[in-house]
């Protein structure tokens, strides 16, 4: 579903995020990857989400070359991706409600459809309650679930998550990584980025441990081990 | 397609009421780049008029001799006001010049003592030319000056008045250029203070963009609203000048008619009100609209 090949990303003059960097990515995986800071995780995930582009190597998408898309195709091809960051990147001006419909907005859901998937996905993040209250009236876990029942309303074949227990306390964190076991187990691939040991060693799905901008490991039952 | 518009302006609307600070300090100076684009149209035609009103003050007069026939001198004003740069022609008889000369000094006992105590009309016959434009004075009086009308022509007083005419004429054509200069740069002005208000409420929504972009959402689903803000702006922007200037208009009548007797401030509003309508919504609209969809470009490069 996702592979990387060979993909050295080096930011002028000379700073190297990545590194000859490889892998593949199954559908309907839980991946985990794991990194001190700077090791390259977020970078890793922007060039997925083709928000910044290799220095060199190939990015697939199923068949899609990744650098290849055409700027206007790439909201088409960002739909088909749910992302989710530590710092939440909600829109402020809108609600709860009015961020979770925005991903199913822009792809031209209709107001019925929009009505019945955020009914059920509220109930799954456990925000009916406070649906219509702004990013700035709810606490860091709350918006972490309004930016995952975001990246997820639209069905997307892929969920990226940067960090998103980056800001959370130990209880938020636990019910934010259930959650995103819950989406896994309803199919959607998961890429979850993180450096928190507990998370890791609780989870036991595939890790890909980067360090300096390499893979040092790549383990089918991961542990977090810098 | 109707959904999409439908979302786009709902979204705007949301963002106006929303961010309502921001959105009021963009319409003030919104209304203030339109004010000056009005003033510019006002000022064209007051400036015509207050031009026009100093050019028909100038003339030149043409005192005939005593001893002239008044056919004669009925036949030079036929010949004069057949002269293309001639725009108007008054004949003055000897009789009405001592009875303009009475109305005016009635009341001086002095004068019109002297006018008894010289027992008849003293007066000449007169013609008085106003030309077009300054420097057609000289062709017109060159032509008087030819020699078939020295039997008749007593005085022509262009030479003494020469320098008046010029100055006058000279004057009244840098005012109007100085006018549209000043009025020019501060349109301007206004519209740049007015684009870079709405580039800097854009600017603090870049991270809201970059979100909108990395969701999924396409250049217009993220442009659209903030044009639909920018049209809304310039639409009540437009409005609250229209009334600003309806109440200007009306409330400075009286003191622009001390000023310039004949201006009419109001009632020229009003003949040209649905111009000056159409004038405003329209550089509001074009104003919003060309800076959002200018100050969002930068930031879709996601």
């Amino acid at each position: 579903m996702v592979k990387f090949q060979k993909i050295t990303k080096i930011y002028p003059p000379n700073a190297v995020a990545l590194e000859d960097v490889s892998f593949d990515i199954e559908p309907k995986e839980f991946v985990c990857l794991v990194g001190k800071s700077g090791a390259g995780k977020t970078t890793l995930l922007k060039l997925l989400m083709a928000e910044e582009k290799p220095s060199s190597g190939r990015i697939f998408f199923y068949d899609q070359d990744i650098q290849k898309i055409k700027p206007k195709d790439l909201p088409e091809f960002r739909r088909k991706i749910g992302a989710v960051f530590q710092d939440y990147r909600l829109l402020p001006s809108k609600t709860a409600y009015e961020n979770i419909a925005y991903a199913m907005e822009v792809i031209g859901a209709s107001d019925s459809e929009i009505a019945r998937d955020m009914a059920e996905v509220l109930e799954i993040v456990g925000l009916t309650r406070k649906a219509h209250n702004f990013p700035a009236q709810l606490s860091g876990g709350e918006r972490q679930r309004v930016a995952i029942a975001r990246a997820l309303v639209h069905r997307p074949d892929v969920i990226l998550a940067d960090e998103p227990t980056g800001n959370l306390d130990p209880y938020n964190t636990l019910d934010i990584v259930r959650l995103l076991l819950k989406i896994n187990e309803f199919g959607t691939t998961v890429i979850l980025s993180t450096h928190n040991r507990e998370v890791i060693n609780s989870l036991c799905k595939r890790t890909i441990t980067l360090n300096e901008g390499k893979i040092v490991r790549d383990e089918k039952v991961g542990r977090f081990i810098l | 397609m109707f959904v999409l518009t439908k979302r786009i302006f709902r979204s705007g609307w949301q963002g106006l009421v929303r961010d309502g600070g921001i959105i009021i300090a963009n319409i003030f100076i919104m209304a203030m780049a339109i004010s000056v684009i009005t003033s510019l149209f006002l000022f064209r035609d007051i400036s015509q008029f207050v031009i026009q009103g100093l050019q028909d003050k100038v003339d030149v007069s043409v005192y005939f001799k005593y001893e002239a026939a008044e056919e004669d001198v009925i036949r030079v004003r036929e010949a004069v006001a057949s002269i293309p740069e001639v725009k108007e022609v008054n004949y003055v008889s000897r009789q009405e010049a001592l009875e303009k000369f009475t109305e005016k000094h009635g009341s001086d006992p002095v004068l019109m003592d002297s006018l008894t105590e010289v027992g008849v009309n003293p007066f000449l016959a007169s013609l008085g030319i106003k030309a077009f434009q300054a420097y057609q004075y000289e062709a017109v009086v060159g032509f008087l000056e030819s020699p078939q009308y020295d039997y008749l022509i007593e005085k022509i007083d262009y030479h003494e008045r020469k320098p008046v005419i010029e100055s006058i004429y000279g004057l009244t054509s840098n005012f109007n250029k100085a006018g549209i200069a000043f009025s020019v740069i501060f349109a301007l002005i206004a519209v740049l203070v007015a684009f870079n208000t709405i580039r800097l409420s854009i600017y603090n929504s870049r991270e809201e963009i970059k979100i909108q972009k990395l969701v999924g959402a396409s250049n217009w689903f993220v442009r659209g609203p903030f044009l639909a803000q920018g049209t809304i702006c310039g639409f009540f922007a437009a409005i609250f000048c229209f009334l600003l200037f309806t109440l200007l208009t009306w409330g400075l009548d009286s003191k622009a008619e001390l000023l310039f007797p004949g201006l009419g401030l109001f009632s020229f509003f009003v003949a040209n009100i649905w111009m000056i309508l159409l004038i405003q919504l329209v550089s509001g609209i074009v104003l919003g609209v060309l800076s959002s969809l200018i100050a969002v470009r930068r930031y879709l490069k996601v």
